[in-house]
């Protein structure tokens, strides 16, 4: 089974039904998987707190949902993710591409990842970095855990977990 | 008129629906009019009510207000091609349109000078955008929650502002009881 295949199948075993997306090219084969699926409502997003407003009405109206973005978007969404996510106290798991790792090619992707860490640490968004494709096994945990503590939660995927660039 | 007076205006409308309201002065207007457990206020995050609104309206099958501002949907332009690519028929933008950012000592939005966010709207691809005068706001409502059609409204109003409280129930409690009336 594929890495996107299996990360899709645990998003869907978890009842998330509603997915807003801000393309990298290292989540391109995980938003084609997800485009495929019937139980899930795909909604590309321009901007990245524009899909987490989306994803807060859909978890309103009884719809787990979840984000897929680039660790570039930590910077767009810190007061969205403060003063809606954390504040109205609701869940959102954040599968995020963690560029500017190692075997990164574009030296202005690493300005974003030296702060990424530190940010979500600052934020109090539990943070999961999934490394190796086995770390993937952890994923339907996770997103219980997110579902469980009605808070956003990370999961950065960096360049060796997708096998390169 | 002006924003409290259209909101004075409408609450007998939509009072019964779900109603998603921009933050500031909009939703501390409407809690002051007719607070209901049927409101989403927003205590913070500007530009995102449309946003909420539709994923709200995606997500299950009552009809859904969101009530939004010139200047917060200048903030989140990209809100329009995404409403008008997943078109939900139970759901009304109702943009209160007058010309100003008005929470924060109506400064001028480029919504009261050459830009018309009805035409964005329409060239973003939203096919029901409906531009009205204050006065017929209220009809315009009526006749979108009497269709089955997602509909665009854009009201242009006078700016100006009321005195009200600032709302001080807490987030959750807020989103608790507006959950409870969705899954009613």
């Amino acid at each position: 089974m594929s890495i996107n295949t299996k990360i899709v199948d645990d998003l869907v075993a978890n009842d998330v039904a509603f997915v807003t997306t801000v393309p990298c090219k290292q989540l391109a084969g995980v938003i084609d998987e997800i485009e495929q699926r019937d139980e899930i409502y795909h909604i590309p997003a321009n901007k990245e707190d524009e899909g987490m407003g989306l994803c807060a009405g859909a978890f309103m109206g009884g719809k787990r949902p979840a984000i897929i973005m680039q660790n570039t978007a930590i910077g767009v969404t810190v007061n969205t993710l403060v003063t809606l996510t954390q504040f109205y106290r609701m869940p959102l798991p954040m599968l995020i591409s963690f560029r500017g790792e190692l075997k990164e090619p574009v030296a202005c992707q690493v300005e974003m990842a030296v702060h990424t860490k530190a940010l979500l640490n600052q934020l109090h968004i539990p943070t999961y970095h999934f490394h190796k494709q086995s770390d993937a096994d952890e994923l339907d945990a996770i997103l219980k855990y997110t579902f469980m503590c009605n808070k956003p939660v990370a999961i950065l995927t960096d360049a060796t977990f997708w096998g390169g660039y | 008129m002006i924003r409290s007076e259209i909101l004075r205006d409408i609450a007998p409308v939509i009072s019964d629906h779900l109603v998603v309201c921009n933050i500031g002065l909009p939703s501390q207007e409407l809690h002051m009019i007719d607070d209901q457990p049927s409101n989403f206020y927003m205590l913070g995050t500007m530009g995102l009510s449309s946003s909420i609104g539709l994923g709200l309206a995606l997500a299950q099958g009552k009809k859904v207000i969101s009530i939004d501002g010139d200047g917060s949907v200048l903030t989140n332009f990209g809100t329009l091609p995404t409403i008008a690519n997943n078109v939900a028929d139970n759901y009304i933008l109702l943009i209160i349109d007058n010309g100003s950012y008005g929470s924060t000592g109506d400064q001028p939005t480029y919504a009261g000078r050459k830009t018309s966010l009805a035409a964005v709207a329409t060239a973003c691809g939203c096919e029901n955008v409906v531009e009205c005068r204050a006065e017929d706001t209220r009809a315009a409502l009526e006749t979108a929650l009497a269709g089955d059609r997602m509909t665009i409204i854009v009201a242009k109003c006078e700016s100006g502002n009321i005195k009200v409280p600032v709302i001080t129930m807490d987030p959750v409690v807020i989103r608790d009881r507006f959950m409870k009336t969705v899954q009613a």
